[in-house]
């Protein structure tokens, strides 16, 4: 009895970690953008585009490899409409990040069918088992038996901590989004670090979507993410722009989830609606009274001009 | 408050004067739709489909027989209800992208009062049931409206968490107190609830279609709003709010309440969008009662200038655009979702396209800079 919870309870954690990815990966990039100043709401549409190309790449090739590639070159290039969109045309960042999010809806559905029509599944990414670590009891189980797409996510924790706060570039894209004048006046290229940024953010966000359609569902549908990448961006602010703050979030997210896919498996009658709204009760709680807004970069989700306010 | 607040020029309406630059606001909704329908004909193509037909298909269906007209009517409603209630919030620079949310309360609450209090008659219920839609979008709107006004917590972000709530809660609704009792006897728990009493149902326009008279309210409304948003004090400082807060804030307005009254106000309006949908098409609350209308009402609203009855011809084009795809879908097969990744397009141009309006205010220098560019330009910093 006791064995089979404990089972249980190492198969919801295991799942948790896997669950997370997708947001991990969509929100560290988030933040490299929102850290410069843009605030991406189309990351939705990135993923979902990201997730189909990914999908399609490997269930014609048959090589993931393939598929992850496509999803960062797709990334890149709603990144570079989204840049060209918010940065140069200094178009009001939420409403344009809700067109590219419609748009990457559409063009996502569209392209899955016309191309491939019925629902079929692909051969994903499959979990790796870490030697000796793997071999630790329970632990190994929830923690190195994943598939690499995990594994990565959560390495990109420290490195875009690091990136960020101890590099040159770094510093560049903090005075990018705290006071772009500034920077500018010191001889950075703002519109250069921000497109950098949001074609950064949506290569991580094409690929959380490639790590939901071949490295967890190994299919694709329409509208895949059902709004991950929304929360995606919540994320950032519930984490307060830092990675740590973010994996938290992440994990929190992952792990509502994964209990809740649980409970469905096991038929417990607990109105599960209620349960799956918490996490968005939560996010709205947390943003409310969390201190965290104090980090907010000064100039996010205003375009810079030169000379101008 | 004192009225009579004295304004800095560049909140006046200043309208005919700058002729070019009229001609300019008016053409670039339309040149942002050209080059979308352009971008998806050439993804069409790439396809392998025909973009001439496909389009063709797309306009026949919309408008080519009575029967599309009625249905693009039809969808029209709720694209303009949502719409006036967008423009409403996006004059104010408050981003509402909580619509889906608010219509589904709406929704959802219209159909539980028109359930409890199906005994009145007609010309009590139907009112009420659309005044209760009103209320329950509007709670919806106004719960992020007040965050953001008294806490300063970024309305994009709550809107869309409100979105994902409001759905949990319909279908807990219609799988649990709201369920068709009728379906749970016969043993199919249809996610669906009851059907409404028939003196609720809004009178069919025409015979053996969909349209109703909800067109009339909506259109009514669209009046409203304009009357409210310029001629009325309240109207002139959600404007004004959004135009330029700082000035506002120095003239005495007290910003942040403006901004909780237009998203109050916005989902009031998608409530009636979402009332209207169940008490004049379906009779019953369904699963995808939006219909995604919150998403497609934002750029409908664009299109119109942010303007309410700018909104009006924009939310017929949309709802031709939505019931053509449907149309377009099944008689050239080509993937009514074409249709969305245009909207989405449509919505990158018009915003991107208010760049060349801005600039060229800044440079003829007459004081107004384009309303819609001013509200969506003048971005909340603060968040």
């Amino acid at each position: 009895m006791n064995e089979a919870v404990l089972a249980t309870v190492v198969a919801v954690l295991a799942a948790s970690l896997r669950l997370a990815t997708p947001y991990l990966y969509a929100s560290l990039g988030e933040m490299f953008a929102q850290r410069s100043g843009v605030l991406n709401l189309g990351v939705d549409g990135i993923m979902l585009v990201g997730a189909f190309v990914a999908f399609y790449g490997t269930l014609t090739t048959g090589s993931v490899w393939v598929g992850v590639a496509g999803a960062m070159v797709a990334g890149l290039a709603m990144g570079l409409l989204m840049s060209v969109v918010s940065v140069t045309l200094k178009a009001e960042q939420g409403i344009s990040g809700i067109g590219l999010s419609l748009f990457g809806l559409g063009l996502s559905s569209l392209l899955f069918k016309v191309l491939v029509g019925t629902v079929k599944t692909v051969d994903g990414f499959r979990p790796i088992r870490l030697p000796l670590l793997g071999d630790i009891p329970y632990l190994g189980e929830i923690f190195f038996t994943q598939s690499p797409p995990v594994y990565v996510a959560f390495l990109l924790v420290p490195i875009s901590w690091y990136v960020l706060e101890r590099t040159p570039w770094g510093l560049t894209v903090r005075a990018v989004g705290q006071n772009p004048a500034a920077a500018d006046t010191l001889g950075v290229n703002v519109t250069l670090t921000r497109y950098v940024c949001v074609c950064l953010g949506a290569v991580f966000a094409g690929l959380a979507g490639a790590s939901l359609s071949i490295a967890s569902v190994n299919l694709f549908q329409e509208n895949l993410t059902a709004g991950a990448g929304y929360i995606a961006v919540a994320l950032v602010y519930f984490g307060g722009w830092r990675p740590v703050g973010i994996l938290m979030g992440a994990l929190l997210f992952g792990t509502v989830t994964a209990i809740q896919l649980r409970m469905q498996v096991l038929g417990i009658a607990i109105p599960s609606d209620f349960a799956v709204m918490l996490p968005y009760v939560l996010t709205i709680v947390v943003l409310t009274f969390s201190a965290n807004r104090a980090r907010q970069p000064a100039a996010l989700n205003q375009p810079f001009e030169r000379g101008g306010a | 408050m004192a009225t009579g607040t004295r304004l800095p020029s560049g909140v006046r309406n200043g309208r005919g004067r700058d002729v070019l630059g009229t001609v300019l606001r008016t053409a670039l909704p339309l040149v942002a739709v050209a080059a979308a329908l352009l971008v998806g004909a050439v993804m069409l193509a790439v396809l392998g489909a025909d973009p001439v037909r496909a389009y063709g298909a797309l306009f026949e269906g919309a408008f080519g027989s009575t029967s599309g007209i009625t249905q693009t009517l039809v969808k029209a409603t709720p694209l303009l209800l949502v719409g006036l209630g967008i423009c409403i919030a996006f004059r104010a620079s408050v981003i509402n992208i909580g619509a889906e949310g608010q219509i589904i309360l709406g929704a959802v609450f219209a159909t539980w009062f028109a359930l409890a209090f199906r005994t009145w008659p007609g010309w009590l219920l139907i009112p009420s049931t659309i005044v209760i839609g009103f209320v329950a979008g509007a709670f919806w709107g106004f719960v992020p409206g007040i965050l953001k006004a008294r806490m300063g917590v970024n309305e994009i972000l709550t809107t869309v968490m409100m979105n994902a709530i409001a759905l949990q809660f319909m279908n807990y609704m219609i799988r649990g107190p709201l369920i068709d009792p009728a379906g749970v006897t016969a043993g199919q728990y249809l996610a669906q609830s009851e059907k409404l009493p028939e003196q609720v149902w809004l009178a069919r326009l025409i015979p053996q279609t969909l349209l109703h008279a909800g067109i009339f309210v909506a259109l009514a409304l669209a009046i409203v709003t304009y009357v409210f948003l310029w001629r009325t004090t309240i109207g002139y400082r959600i404007r004004a709010v959004g135009l330029n807060p700082d000035a506002s804030r120095y003239a005495g307005i007290r910003v942040p309440r403006y901004q909780a009254l237009s998203l109050t106000l916005a989902g009031g309006l998608a409530g009636v969008a979402g009332a209207i949908e169940v008490i004049g098409v379906q009779h019953r609350l369904l699963d995808g009662v939006t219909s995604g209308y919150g998403f497609s009402g934002i750029v409908t609203a664009l299109f119109g200038g942010l303007h309410p009855l700018g909104t009006i011809p924009a939310s017929f084009i949309f709802g031709g655009l939505l019931v053509g795809a449907d149309k377009m879908q099944r008689e050239v097969q080509v993937p009514s979702s074409l249709i969305q990744a245009i909207l989405g397009l449509i919505v990158l141009f018009v915003v991107a396209s208010q760049y060349w309006a801005r600039r060229r205010s800044n440079r003829t220098n007459d004081a107004p800079t384009t309303p819609a560019a001013a509200a969506l330009g003048a971005g909340d910093g603060q968040a």
